[in-house]
């Protein structure tokens, strides 16, 4: 796999944060539709078709790509919305669709076969084989590796697959497969798979205790702040739960943002086509904040990869990731894990 | 309806496992699915022993599957992944895409392979998603253990099947056990020790049930087993006969557990051959000593963790 400059693709919940990602520099904005099609279904977040229409023209005009997220999974019951959709994209001029169902690739593959596919995280590709196993049956031209592999196995899939890769560069963190995760459904009906939720807001309750402010999720306890901590937002599986007698803990993951920025060049090296921001249900200000980040980034490190100057983090760049990062904190996450 | 015995989902002592298998095979599950999906880590069995027990149960009369692993992420898991494929001696369970692509182009190379098991972490979530999948060379799925039952019987009605190259495909869904809920790239048992996953001290080998993780006011929530995150509560369908026949399900597959598990397995069978009501079975399965609660809500749309309810 040769070295290219890595595309920067962002996250779009709204027009107006479409407008800031590229005028920040993004190469590519991704956004889903005002349904359960894509996994970002939050109530207000997301686009009808003629703010589709509108944000592919204004992309297209600056040189910028739309891709439409249809990542979750068609339902049994009506499967008819995700079709739908694939229609919807390619008549409104979306560059890319990013799916994750192998239905929902069919109908792509077999109805729209001008239109670009790239493989979801949520499909859980992890391996080359996988990978490739997709291209062969529908043709897909990226795929967007989950957050599970440390650098030495992407570089490793890199080697063996012709399908170009995009990887998680910053935003809030996955630490089970993604497309592999029922523990939203199993503690609430919910879950990114079948709902395009995870965590779901609707099922969130909070409470005011003696012993502190209890975040509930269906009734399940997930986590109690004292009256000086910070509250997260009660997500399954940052809470603090006791486990087999160790009192609470973050027993699976602590709350912390995914941020990559140190190891960029070894991912240009490695042969990754892009990298994507996290982040389609965040405000405007948190796109155009962290795109303008990656966009300096990104630039800088390509100039050292070609040559010309030296990357180093800028101590600018990790102020401002900082300001939206989940928790306060950052992890490079399975790129580069201290507890493997 | 037939039974089916999930693969052993935890690092059990050789001794353990081979008593558990020699129970299984005078148990009355028609197939019974062998191999390590989890870790690759474990490796105190291996796929010669794997290979060696499925002999042992085929001579018992057992219908044998292998099982690939679920999560593979190292050469080294598709090297064992692809060996396992590579046999025809007995039917394969695909954990993942890499097991469909090795598994698809067997079956293209040589026509007569059996077919093969799409397992529960392939994500099918809808018929045209099963008739792609079908045309690899499937003959049987498992369904995603979040699935509705109305939404199993929706992609594969028994009136209408997918068809599959020999026919058309059976659904089996996950009626017994602590539900494998995520997969992560952590080891959840090796955080817990303080332990680096490459320095594991195959501590998952100490719990037979996984690790139980509570909420902090003590409600028994999820399990951890290794990097799989499983519920703390056992799924139970066993008084849902009549929506698993509606939703044209073939067999139950039914997850095993450290303690009361053979006598799990004869109150399913008592329950599909009307030998015993399923409130009686119920009350049985409640007494047994299991590690944890008995939910169904998955099956009904509801939150998986709701309890189960006495048959009317």
């Amino acid at each position: 796999m040769a070295v290219v400059k890595p595309q920067l693709v962002c996250p779009a919940g709204s027009l107006r944060a479409l407008t800031l990602a590229v005028e920040a520099g993004a190469d590519a904005v991704y956004l889903g539709l005002k349904d359960a099609t894509n996994a970002r279904n939050f109530a207000g977040l997301n686009f009808d078709d003629a703010q589709v229409a509108e944000g592919v023209r204004f992309a297209h005009a600056r040189g910028a790509e739309v891709l439409m997220a249809l990542n979750t999974y068609a339902d049994a019951r009506d499967p008819l919305p995700w079709r739908r959709a694939v229609d919807r994209a390619a008549r409104l001029g979306a560059d890319a669709l990013i799916v994750a169902d192998s239905g929902v690739l069919a109908y792509a593959r077999d109805h729209h076969p001008q239109l670009r596919l790239h493989l979801s995280v949520q499909a859980s590709a992890t391996s080359y084989e996988a990978i490739e196993y997709y291209r062969e049956r529908y043709g897909i031209q990226r795929a967007v590796l989950p957050r599970v592999l440390t650098l030495q196995q992407v570089e490793q899939v890199i080697r063996h697959t012709s399908v170009p890769l995009e990887v998680f560069g910053f935003g809030s963190l996955c630490v089970m497969v993604e497309g592999r995760c029922a523990l939203s459904s199993y503690a609430t009906g919910q879950s990114p798979n079948t709902a395009g939720v995870c965590s779901p807001p609707s099922a969130v309750r909070w409470h005011e205790t003696a012993e502190g402010v209890e975040a509930r999720l269906n009734g399940v306890l997930i986590d109690r702040y004292g009256p000086a901590e910070p509250r997260g937002y009660p997500t399954l599986c940052k809470g603090r739960f006791d486990v087999a007698g160790t009192p609470a803990d973050y027993a699976l993951e602590e709350p912390t943002s995914l941020n990559t920025l140190a190891l960029l060049p070894q991912l240009i090296e490695a042969g990754v086509a892009a990298i994507k921001i996290e982040g389609r249900q965040r405000s405007p200000s948190y796109v155009q904040g962290v795109t303008q980040v990656w966009r300096a980034a990104i630039d800088s490190a390509w100039a050292d990869a070609q040559g010309s100057g030296r990357y180093s983090v800028q101590p600018q760049w990790s102020n401002e990731l900082g300001r939206w990062a989940e928790g306060q904190q950052h992890t490079l996450g399975a790129y580069d894990r201290p507890w493997r | 309806m037939q039974l089916t015995i999930g693969p052993l989902l935890y690092w059990w002592p050789r001794a353990a496992l081979m008593d558990f298998y020699a129970q299984v095979a005078e148990g009355p599950a028609q197939t019974v699915v062998l191999g390590e999906l989890v870790c690759s880590r474990r490796n105190e069995f291996k796929f010669d022993d794997w290979v060696a027990l499925g002999r042992e149960l085929a001579v018992a009369g057992k219908r044998v599957v292998l099982a690939t692993q679920a999560l593979v992420m190292s050469e080294a898991e598709l090297r064992s992944l692809r060996r396992l494929c590579e046999q025809d001696e007995f039917a394969v369970e695909a954990g993942d895409a890499s097991a469909l692509r090795v598994l698809a182009a067997a079956a293209a190379a040589d026509p007569s392979r059996q077919p093969f098991v799409l397992g529960p972490h392939i994500n099918i979530y809808n018929r045209a998603a099963l008739e792609e999948h079908a045309a690899l060379g499937a003959g049987h799925w498992v369904a995603p253990v979040e699935l509705a039952l109305d939404a199993v019987g929706a992609i594969n009605p028994p009136a209408e099947p997918v068809l599959g190259i020999d026919g058309p495909i059976r659904t089996e869904v996950f009626a017994f056990g602590r539900l494998p809920l995520a997969f992560s790239a952590r080891c959840f048992t090796a955080r817990h020790h303080r332990l680096s996953k490459d320095g594991c001290e195959f501590r998952c080998r100490d719990d037979a049930d996984g690790l139980l993780l509570q909420t902090t006011e003590g409600q028994p929530f999820l399990a951890l087993n290794g990097i799989q995150s499983q519920s703390a509560a056992l799924q139970c369908l066993i008084t849902q006969t009549g929506a698993l026949r509606r939703a044209g399900v073939s067999s139950l597959r039914l997850s095993p557990c450290g303690l009361g598990f053979a006598r799990v397995v004869e109150l399913f069978q008592a329950v599909l051959t009307q030998s015993l009501c399923a409130r009686e079975a119920l009350a049985e399965l409640r007494q047994l000593p299991l590690p944890g609660t008995l939910v169904d809500g998955f099956a009904r749309r509801h939150a998986g963790l709701e309890e189960v309810m006495d048959p009317a």
